[in-house]
């Protein structure tokens, strides 16, 4: 049953196990109105797979998933009521135009879906091209028309797969603009991506997936705050510096930095600003040349990867550790 | 949620914007016409076929002659051609997902491919009906029909048993059709579950010559191409219509109860 209060998009416990390859393993999602939710994760990772349980196109192997409180297992269609999107590419029929595919799924709609065709086509400039085939159709063309899909439901969530995918700069930043544009008129929007800057730009909340379950879940702001950041040197005389660093207080962490490999003796290390500076009296002082001191923040996508990538520890306060996870 | 004709609607008008529907329908018009034109330029006519040896007494009796020939495999490749691709082609393109999460239901959407797949395989059998008639009626003239017990109906008489006879017909067509859409939904496949639907039929026709297998005839689907017949002697047999009823039924009930379960169930990957 429907649930005026309960939040668009609710997940618990989601599994969906192929044979002996567990593409979700156990994902706990909340969306709550008004966010744009990323669900962030490198290919592979269950991305889609959450979606298509979400939108009741394939059955969790356990778990449930609703939608303002339906689950489009048990209701179908009337779960999806107030929902659009799609996952991966939008698919149409080919030997359609372009409108006659909307039409058509307006007619599926029914809702008065088929008024906002117009103004559906308008929003991604396909106007001009809808009178032709879907066939002859670029990758962007129908990833615009996929959205002008989802506009005909008039809808109060959006679930978008990669939205920008495969589209050129001015198609994705198009793209971004029209979530943007959703968002501030009060849609909830819940997209995948493999892109953490798209993220950043776009959502409020998200969700980082690796290997199908959840390694982080929480605001971009708090994520932003874990990113930390260090500092690098590089001097005239690489071993003096060490020693002279390594005495002075307030730095620690000293180490070899790796990410300048034309610099092969430049250090890493962390300290705050008054100790930095303090230790660039101590290295003038010792008659060491400065060619350069520079705070390194780590980026999100830094993060990202950490989480992502392989011997990346799960953090301590990541949903997935208190959940059992069938795998 | 639409009502199931608004479905069903955009079926047929999907139906209507491939080229394959007009390569069936195409041949269900042009089979008659390539027979009629042989007549014409052609002396003879087919002796071992029941109704053939009439053909040139009246253009009555060529619907007749190709409703037996269309039974073998002309009408099962017709009806498999869409009835197999139905399902199958919203997987090929991705679509299943595209149509799934829109507000109407799955079952509800089976239901207008089942419908629109059977509407297809009757205006195909109708369209080869009325061709076949005027075809023969141009060729050989309006002119009463000896019937399969050698006694003679008036042509008003004959077109309404031919009426009837294609309405028959349509019975182990619908059990094609049904067959077909299982392996639609099934294989994923359109071109398996043409092929697969076309060499089920061609194979229950086989094990009526095999020996030993001759008493399983009656209960064959492809046996009840044969059922119209009865309509065409008098009085009217109406025993083996009955049976090709309840033998369709046999066939066609289980094929879409499994293709429904199996459509409702399944999980759509694809696209």
């Amino acid at each position: 049953m429907s649930d005026a209060g309960a939040p668009p998009v609710q997940a618990r416990g989601l599994v969906k196990q192929y044979d002996d390859v567990t593409a979700v393993a156990g994902v706990d999602l909340t969306v709550e109105r008004g966010d744009v939710y990323g669900y962030l994760g490198p290919n592979g990772a269950g991305k889609t797979t959450v979606l298509r349980m979400l939108l009741g196109l394939i059955r969790p192997t356990s778990g449930e998933a609703r939608l303002f409180g339906r689950d489009p297992l048990v209701e179908g269609a009337r779960a999806l009521d107030g929902v659009a999107g799609f996952v991966e590419a939008p698919r149409f029929y080919p030997y359609l135009s372009g409108r006659k595919n909307l039409e058509m799924l307006a007619a599926l709609d029914g809702h008065g879906a088929a008024g906002r065709i117009d103004a559906a086509l308008d929003i991604v400039e396909m106007a001009d091209r809808q009178k032709h085939r879907v066939g002859g159709y670029s990758h962007g063309m129908r990833q615009r028309l996929g959205v002008a899909a989802a506009l005909l439901r008039d809808p109060k969530l959006l679930l978008l797969d990669e939205p920008a995918t495969g589209l050129d700069p001015a198609g994705m930043r198009d793209m971004r603009a029209l979530v943007a544009r959703l968002s501030s008129e009060g849609t909830t929007v819940l997209l995948s991506s493999h892109l953490m800057p798209e993220v950043e730009e776009l959502c409020n909340r998200v969700a980082i997936v690796r290997t199908g379950r959840i390694v982080y879940e929480g605001d971009i702001t708090s994520l932003r705050a874990r990113a930390g950041s260090h500092w690098r040197l590089r001097t005239t005389e690489d071993e003096r510096a060490r020693r002279v660093v390594e005495a002075q207080r307030g730095i620690t962490a000293v180490a070899h930095d790796p990410d300048t490999p034309s610099a092969p003796g430049a250090l890493r290390f962390e300290g705050e600003e008054a100790a930095v500076g303090e230790l660039s009296i101590a290295l003038v002082e010792a008659g060491l040349g400065l060619l350069e001191l520079t705070p390194v923040r780590a980026t999100l996508e830094d993060v990202f990867f950490t989480l992502t990538e392989d011997g990346a520890a799960v953090p301590p306060s990541s949903p997935a550790d208190s959940d059992a996870v069938a795998a | 949620m639409p009502a199931l004709r608004i479905v069903y609607a955009w079926e047929l008008r999907k139906l209507l914007a491939q080229k394959r529907t007009y390569l069936g329908l195409g041949a269900a018009v042009l089979v008659p016409l390539v027979f009629a034109g042989a007549l014409l330029v052609q002396n003879g006519q087919p002796n071992d076929v029941a109704f053939g040896r009439y053909v040139r007494q009246s253009g009555l009796a060529i619907p007749p002659v190709l409703l037996i020939f269309g039974s073998i495999w002309l009408f099962p490749l017709i009806a498999s051609l869409v009835a197999g691709d139905i399902v199958a082609a919203e997987d090929h393109n991705g679509t299943l997902k595209t149509i799934l999460t829109r507000s109407t239901d799955r079952s509800r959407i089976f239901v207008a491919k089942v419908l629109a797949a059977a509407t297809y395989a009757f205006v195909a059998l109708t369209a080869m009906g009325v061709v076949a008639l005027l075809a023969g009626i141009a060729v050989s003239g309006l002119h009463p029909l000896v019937t399969l017990s050698g006694t003679t109906v008036s042509s008003a008489k004959g077109i309404e048993l031919i009426a009837a006879s294609l309405l028959v017909y349509m019975m182990p067509l619908l059990g094609i059709v049904a067959i077909a859409l299982l392996l639609s939904v099934l294989t994923h496949n359109s071109a398996a579950a043409v092929v697969g639907a076309l060499m089920i039929s061609l194979i229950l026709q086989l094990v009526t010559i095999l020996p030993g297998l001759g008493s399983l005839q009656p209960y064959l689907l492809t046996t009840q191409f044969n059922a119209w017949q009865g309509f065409l002697r008098t009085p009217v047999d109406y025993a083996p219509v009955v049976r090709a009823a309840w033998v369709c039924a046999l066939y066609a009930v289980p094929a879409l109860a499994v293709a429904f379960s199996s459509f409702m169930r399944r999980d759509v990957t694809g696209g």
